[in-house]
């Protein structure tokens, strides 16, 4: 990159209100792209007008902004204390593991499923909780976990 | 015990969350129905001055979990400065064992608008950003909506209420960082960078976002200010103990038969909560532990919970009390394990900036990890304690202590069971 075009990128001749919009701008790219893609970092930047390492180091800092594909359902088990003193954690991410097959960080093979192990999700009050996509479940036993699993698989979300 | 009478909560009806519990709860109208929306109107027939004064008067502190006084901070707003001013509210509700933020931003969003609309008016704001946790997806959807409606009904936008007064408001959704409950964290997050904390001073009053004067406050600090201002500071300084006033939400968690939130005088004892409201502990079990205002605050062994849940009578029995998230362990519960738990969500959730932080967490993380697997060695106890003392004070923000805290006050009140299970390779509870 030469002169001209890194000055019309500076941030220096930015509105500093303009990078406000980035983590909306990176929400709204993940739901397009599926995941945060090079191809979406390039866009974001773009229409933002804001440098692609700025817009990577954002997004790279959020564990809500995926940097890999990602499966359809993506499924957060909250391993926190309370959930745990409430019988949850390791009791359901090993029961959702062996339902899906997969550990937690991996996707199906069939692109469904991706599980993921997180911290605190604010639903101490109704734990066990975990998260698909941006539905929150609270009060999961073993068994509603299996027939949340099997309502995903057929579709009927 | 005197504290426990005085504030005794038979006599003491729900203020922050008395419409939550009603069918759209989270409506304009619904508000509107049950008095919304007319502590603003006399906040704004009064002078900025006065208003700060009032809430001054109430003796309302922090309840994001510092506790700062909330009158002084608005003071700390410079009034002669020609630079825009704003407020910016903080909804990155994360702790372990907090869930009351949650709550209020999905069930009475218009209650903080209000309140916002109070304080932006009172240090002379003319924007206003809320910054809601990004798992809070409902929160942030009612938000949107909420806002929406305000602008509609003339509470926000120019000349509301015909006062002259401007105040432009919207909502942006975290995506998945700790660390940006810490205000100056999320003011970085809210300027669209990577959530790192800012060293202070200059506090955000003077410069906070986009280097301009911030209010920032908790959601559940502002819920309270349209009350103090509609039935008086004197109203709200007659709840509660010496220093710490009115009504608060607690979180209940863990070993309860009522796990919940429960809206409840300042100075309550803990006992109080645990036992009557939360309906005690399960299966006949003795309590073991709690820890009072979330992970990062100090845990009390069974024999203190008579303690008053206030700022001072924690401190002076040496815990804190944090966001009043009260997390309840019987007899079957291994302390190691628990203090595991812990020091992993900080181990993940340190930012990094900080060395101590960063790399102290997962130390400790890896060494209780090993006592739990049975694989301690003699000496671990003396290594975590000399690494929480390497980390506390040495952090640009108080995240770092966050972790000192758990750690030193398990291994204060429950030493033996580490001990146990160094020397005996697994768990004296679960044995």
């Amino acid at each position: 990159m030469v002169g001209n075009e890194w000055n019309q990128l500076s941030p220096m001749n930015v509105d500093p209100r303009q990078r406000t919009r980035l983590l909306a701008a990176l929400y709204l790219a993940q739901e397009q792209f599926g995941w945060l893609s090079e191809e979406a970092i390039e866009r974001v930047s773009e229409r933002l007008t804001l440098l692609p390492g700025q817009v990577r180091s954002t997004a790279s800092f959020y564990s809500m902004f995926k940097l890999e594909p990602q499966g359809e359902f993506q499924i957060q088990v909250c391993e926190g204390l309370s959930c745990y003193l409430a019988g949850g954690a390791e009791p359901i991410i090993d029961h959702l593991s062996n339902l899906l097959g997969i550990q937690p960080g991996e996707t199906t093979p069939d692109g469904k499923f991706t599980l993921e192990v997180v911290q605190c999700i604010a639903a101490c009050g109704s734990a066990p909780a975990l998260r698909v996509n941006d539905m929150l479940y609270e009060h999961m036993t073993l068994e509603s976990i299996e027939q949340l699993i099997n309502s995903l698989r057929e579709g009927e979300w | 015990m005197n504290a426990r009478n005085l504030s005794s909560s038979s006599a003491f009806q729900p203020v922050l969350t008395r419409n939550i519990h009603r069918p759209g709860s989270e409506r304009i109208s619904i508000y509107l129905d049950h008095g919304g929306y007319q502590a603003v109107r006399k906040a704004l027939a009064m002078k900025p001055e006065e208003v700060i004064e009032q809430v001054k008067q109430s003796g309302l502190r922090g309840r994001g979990g510092a506790g700062f006084p909330a009158g002084i901070k608005w003071g700390f707003m410079p009034q002669d400065s020609k630079l825009p001013k704003i407020v910016a509210v903080n909804t990155d509700e994360g702790e372990p064992g907090t869930f009351k933020d949650r709550e209020i931003v999905e069930q009475d969003p218009h209650q903080v608008i209000e309140g916002v609309l109070i304080a932006a008016y009172a240090v002379g704001a003319t924007r206003a950003y809320v910054y809601i946790r990004g798992e809070f997806f409902l929160g942030v959807k009612r938000w949107i909506k909420a806002i929406a409606d305000a602008y509609e009904y003339g509470f926000l936008g120019e000349d509301i209420l015909g006062s002259g007064f401007n105040l432009d408001m919207s909502v942006h959704r975290g995506a998945g960082a700790y660390i940006c409950g810490e205000e100056t964290a999320m003011l970085e997050s809210l300027e669209g960078k990577r959530g790192l904390p800012r060293q202070k001073p200059p506090y955000p009053t003077t410069a906070g976002l986009y280097g301009l004067p911030t209010l920032v406050q908790n959601i559940e600090t502002l819920a309270c200010i349209p009350h103090i201002i509609e039935r008086g500071p004197e109203w709200f300084s007659s709840i509660g103990t010496a220093e710490s006033k009115g009504p608060k939400i607690y979180s209940v968690s863990g070993h309860v038969n009522r796990p919940g939130n429960y809206e409840l005088p300042m100075g309550i004892s803990l006992s109080e909560i645990i036992y009557e409201h939360a309906g005690g502990i399960p299966d006949g079990h003795k309590l073991k532990a709690v820890i009072p205002g979330g992970v990062s605050t100090p845990m009390l062994p069974a024999d203190q919970v008579e303690v008053p849940m206030a700022f001072e009578t924690l401190s002076s029995i040496g815990s804190e009390f944090g966001t009043g998230a009260i997390i309840v362990m019987d007899e079957t519960t291994c302390m190691v394990e628990a203090t595991r738990r812990i020091s992993k969500f900080f181990a993940h959730e340190s930012c990094g900036k900080c060395t101590p932080c960063r790399i102290g967490s997962q130390r400790i993380f890896e060494i209780l990890d090993r006592i739990e697997k049975g694989l301690g060695h003699p000496g671990d106890i003396e290594l975590l304690l000399e690494l929480v003392n390497g980390i506390d004070g040495y952090t640009f923000c108080p995240m770092g202590s966050g972790l000192v805290n758990p750690v030193r006050s398990a291994i204060q009140h429950f030493r033996a069971e580490f001990e146990y299970h160094i020397t005996n390779k697994h768990c004296l509870v679960k044995a």
